[in-house]
């Protein structure tokens, strides 16, 4: 069970590595938002299975919901974005400020 | 067991390295590809819990899904990607004490984990009430009965992130010829039939 978890954590950590390493790119970071979800539905299910508690694999599915509404919303306004701008680069996302 | 152990290392190692080769791709594209490569070692990681609905459902949702919307996102965007890659070294070497970091805290949290004595007390669904049904069968047994009301609320969910991608990126161009029926319904012929004289030899 153990080398679930650490696998689970190992994968949470890419995620955020993924973040640091591709800061402009927005696409790319919303894939690391994915791992990031993904290592966390392991654990769940993880524990659902070795605990024996079924409400794991059912949050499971919920975050599933969750994770693919956020990519679609997410991917829209991304879409949006490059059709206003002509660019996916963060630091250029700065008409918000101030 | 050994299998076991086996199949757990093989799905375990694509993942990871799958995952590593997303990060660190330089075309987004072969990013999403091996995204979809570690979701499909995801799902064969949940069949080996034996939760094999979930598995599934991964499959079905991430790869089928979220992995193709990303892939048609890319490939749509005509992106200038070596651009974007310029600079991001410098944010390397504090990724990688952050991550350092969490990856420590996490192995030594996860790496010695062992269970309450009483914990069983605790559980919501004990999976010893299903054994005689699949794994399914068992989910759907709870999911439809005890997580209905969270079931309609994840359904709102993604009712209402439809509706907002597509209001999103819904876009009105104007100059686009369209048909409408209840014009050419509404058209009478003396609207556009005019009926003209004409002597001979003088021409309209």
């Amino acid at each position: 069970m153990e080398h679930y978890l650490v696998l689970a954590g190992i994968l949470f950590t890419i995620g955020v590595f993924g973040m640091f390493l591709n800061r402009k790119n927005v696409i790319v970071i919303l894939m690391s938002i994915e791992l990031m979800l993904l290592s966390v539905n392991i654990n769940f299910v993880t524990f659902s299975a070795f605990h024996g508690d079924l409400a794991g694999q059912v949050f499971t599915m919920f975050i599933l919901t969750v994770a693919a509404a956020e990519a679609a919303i997410g991917l829209a306004i991304l879409v949006v974005f490059f059709r206003n701008k002509g660019s996916i680069a963060v630091e250029d996302i700065s008409s918000l400020k101030g | 067991m050994l299998v076991q152990a086996f199949a757990f290392y093989l799905f375990a190692g694509i993942l990871i390295l799958s995952a590593l080769m997303v990060i660190t791709a330089r075309n987004p594209v072969h990013s999403v590809l091996f995204l979809i490569l570690g979701f499909f070692n995801s799902a064969g990681l949940f069949v080996l819990l034996g939760a094999e609905f979930i598995g599934m459902i991964m499959v079905i949702v991430y790869v089928g899904a979220v992995a193709v919307l990303f892939l048609f996102v890319v490939m749509m965007l005509d992106i200038d990607f070596g651009n974007l890659r310029k600079g991001a070294m410098q944010y390397v070497p504090v990724g990688l004490v952050i991550g350092g970091i969490l990856l420590f805290e996490l192995a030594a949290l996860y790496g010695s984990w062992h269970f309450a004595e009483d914990v069983s007390d605790n559980f919501s669904m004990p999976n010893a009430d299903f054994k005689e049904v699949t794994n399914t069968e068992a989910l759907g047994l709870v999911l439809y009965t005890k997580y209905v009301a969270a079931f309609q609320l994840a359904g709102l969910i993604l009712f209402v992130a439809m509706v907002g991608a597509i209001v999103l990126t819904l876009r009105v161009r104007p100059g686009v010829k369209k048909q409408k029926v209840s014009e050419q319904q509404a058209r009478k012929s003396e609207d556009v039939l005019e009926i003209v004289k004409v002597t001979s030899g003088t021409g309209v």
